[in-house]
């Protein structure tokens, strides 16, 4: 196997075909996690995870364990998970509540929950040390940079680099639907997420958002027979839910290629520009009525005409924004990635809207689930059989052009691969070296 | 017909994993009343099934749909197919209700579920509630807590 570096890894790149190292390579893997993981913006949890003062939540960006925490002063902060003296991780539960600080479990340094360091036991034994001038005798780590956008926690973690407004740019509109279709303009998260361990590469979830040749293929057996129960029945009113939520993944070609595909620059973009398979649900009794009188009728409607599907933030989320859900492909390794599927309550919102988008988790994104189920038996045939010598490129060459030009927002025939082309232009973009300060200022 | 006996309901408990085991997925849906839901929550002493999301919260649409599945020509992540079974402590019978005809069982169990070469293993306590029709047990209701409910997990595609 090649040596790779920062460099030889964006070859890894071309237009229409990736090299399969980027989904075999663990040596990829990690130039990722220090690169890419590092350089842009990534998800880490919503506030309504950390609602109080001193709550806090763990988890990881990237490969790098922080932690999500309500500081006294009621801003979010988000910290490395690793006492500064000597590693000992700092939180182990996956939320809690730790008061007014942190105390490290092993020798007992405390920290103020924004990191600051509080005290040390027997302090005076580095009075004649250096340790208040070391990086480590500040106290926890923080991230480089962190913006809650509507709720939703992200966190760079290089000091300097591209800001978040111009990272996401226009693709910020699919969470402002999400979060536009609660009367309060507000999201609360609605339990635990559903956690699905998978055996691939995390990118190969993460093209499959928008892989819209999948869904008639692979999802026949679930889709298909439950059409098929349905007829058997004499397709009786009301749908089934399930009816509702699976059965619309049996759509022909032709309803995903009109639908279209959104590209935005900076690797996002989503399925569903004119409708989607979350277009046909029954309506929700005194739903419309509540976003009437939060936003009049016409700006309700047209908050509720928008049916995107999914839309990706890359790096590693997708958000559904009619059914208020949240996906979050944390990579663990190069063929190891962990699915976390977030459902959030519209505060404001008849709680049915919650209960269908938990069903929709549920019946999808669960270990337990049949469309999942598939899902993942491809994820996991693909990473073996990029293993092959025989052929060294994957293809991503449908409704290719050979000019297109990804800082441009575009709108695509629904069933293009542009947007996993997309995603590869700025995977090869970020992994790059931290811009030095100066840099980072010219570029904004 | 008189009402089951506390022993009848303990072997309907020992026959329904049976079937499962021996894949008898139609006999196991003939179990059911119309109106049940399979239940496996996903945070543990979960109360709500519908606002926060679960495992599996099934109703028989949903449970016929996933045995058909199991058996059709283009379920590509069951070939091969995947083997399950159940090894199960005495049942509790925590209600006795004959009047109502409700009768409420818990079972300690260990489940494995097996296909190439991965198999897994999950401790569960299984809470059946179960009525008589014409004599018959039936399940009217079926919750399942996985002892280890927020690790995460690879394909669970059986039921345990
Ligand atoms: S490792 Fe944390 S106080 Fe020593
Ligand atoms: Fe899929």
């Amino acid at each position: 196997m090649p040596a790779y570096t920062v460099e030889t890894a964006r070859d890894l790149v071309q237009g229409h075909q990736v090299h399969r190292d980027i989904y075999t390579s663990e040596e990829v893997y990690r130039l990722e996690m220090k690169y890419l993981f590092r350089n842009t913006w990534v998800f880490v949890g919503h506030e309504s995870q950390t609602p109080n003062k001193g709550d806090y939540f763990t988890t990881q960006v990237g490969d790098q364990p922080v932690i999500q925490v309500r500081h006294s002063d009621g801003e979010i902060y988000v910290l490395y998970n690793r006492c500064p003296h000597k590693g000992t991780k700092i939180a182990i539960d996956r939320q809690g509540n730790t008061g007014k600080f942190f105390r490290c479990p092993y020798h007992a340094w405390s920290f103020k929950t924004n990191g600051c360091l509080l005290a040390i036991p027997l302090k005076k034994g580095y009075q004649d040390t250096s340790l208040s001038e070391t990086e480590n005798g500040q106290g926890m780590k923080s991230v480089g940079a962190v913006k809650n956008y509507r709720g939703f926690i992200f966190a760079r973690l290089a000091e300097n680099g591209i800001g978040f407004e111009d990272f996401f740019g226009d693709s910020l509109s699919s969470i402002d639907n999400m979060v536009d279709r609660s009367p309060e303009g507000r999201m609360q998260v609605a339990g635990p997420p559903l956690r699905y361990m998978h055996q691939c590469n995390w990118k190969m979830l993460v093209e499959n958002q928008t892989d819209t040749c999948h869904p008639m293929v692979a999802h026949e057996s679930s889709a298909g027979t439950a059409v098929r129960l349905w007829e058997e029945m004499g397709n009786p009113e009301p749908r089934p839910a399930a009816m509702q939520i699976i059965a619309p993944f049996m759509s022909a070609y032709e309803f995903f290629e009109d639908i279209g595909i959104r590209t935005w620059p900076n690797g996002h973009g989503h399925t569903g520009v004119k409708g989607s398979i979350h277009s046909d649900y029954d309506a929700i009794p005194g739903y419309f009525e509540a976003m009437k009188e939060a936003y009049g009728e016409e700006r309700a409607k047209a908050i509720l005409d928008e049916n995107r599907h999914n839309t990706v933030y890359f790096p590693n989320i997708m958000v559904k924004a009619p059914l208020g859900q949240l996906r979050n492909f944390i990579p663990l390794g190069a063929n190891k990635c962990l699915v976390e599927s977030y459902v959030y309550h519209p505060v404001g919102a008849p709680k049915e809207l919650t209960a269908r988008s938990a069903m929709y988790n549920r019946m999808i994104n669960a270990p337990t689930s049949i469309v999942g189920h598939d899902d993942l038996e491809m994820y996991e045939r693909a990473q073996e059989g990029l293993m092959t010598d025989g052929l060294e490129w994957v293809n991503i060459q449908r409704l290719y052009d050979p000019d297109e030009d990804f800082d441009e927002e575009a709108v695509e025939n629904g069933t293009t691969e542009r947007q996993m082309r997309n995603q590869f232009h700025a995977w090869a973009k970020f992994m790059h070296e931290e811009p030095a300060p100066a840099q980072a200022e010219a570029a904004e | 017909m008189s009402a089951p006996s506390k022993d009848d309901l303990i072997d309907f408990i020992y026959a329904e994993a049976r079937m499962l085991d021996e894949g008898r997925f139609n006999d196991w849906l003939a179990l059911w009343m119309p109106e049940g839901h399979y239940w496996m929550p996903l945070d543990y002493k979960q109360e709500d099934p519908l606002t926060t999301t679960s495992f599996l919260y099934e109703d028989n649409f949903m449970l016929r749909l996933r045995v058909e599945r199991l058996e059709g020509e283009r379920t590509f992540s069951q070939k091969p197919k995947s083997r399950c079974h159940h090894v199960l402590n005495r049942p509790f019978v925590d209600e006795y209700d004959v009047d109502a005809n409700r009768f409420v069982t818990n079972t300690a169990m260990h489940y494995v579920e097996t296909r190439l070469d991965e198999q897994q293993l999950l401790a569960i306590t299984a809470t059946h509630e179960l009525t008589t029709v014409d004599g018959a047990i039936r399940i009217a209701n079926k919750r399942v807590d996985l002892l280890n409910c927020d690790a995460a997990f690879g394909n669970i595609q059986l039921l345990p």
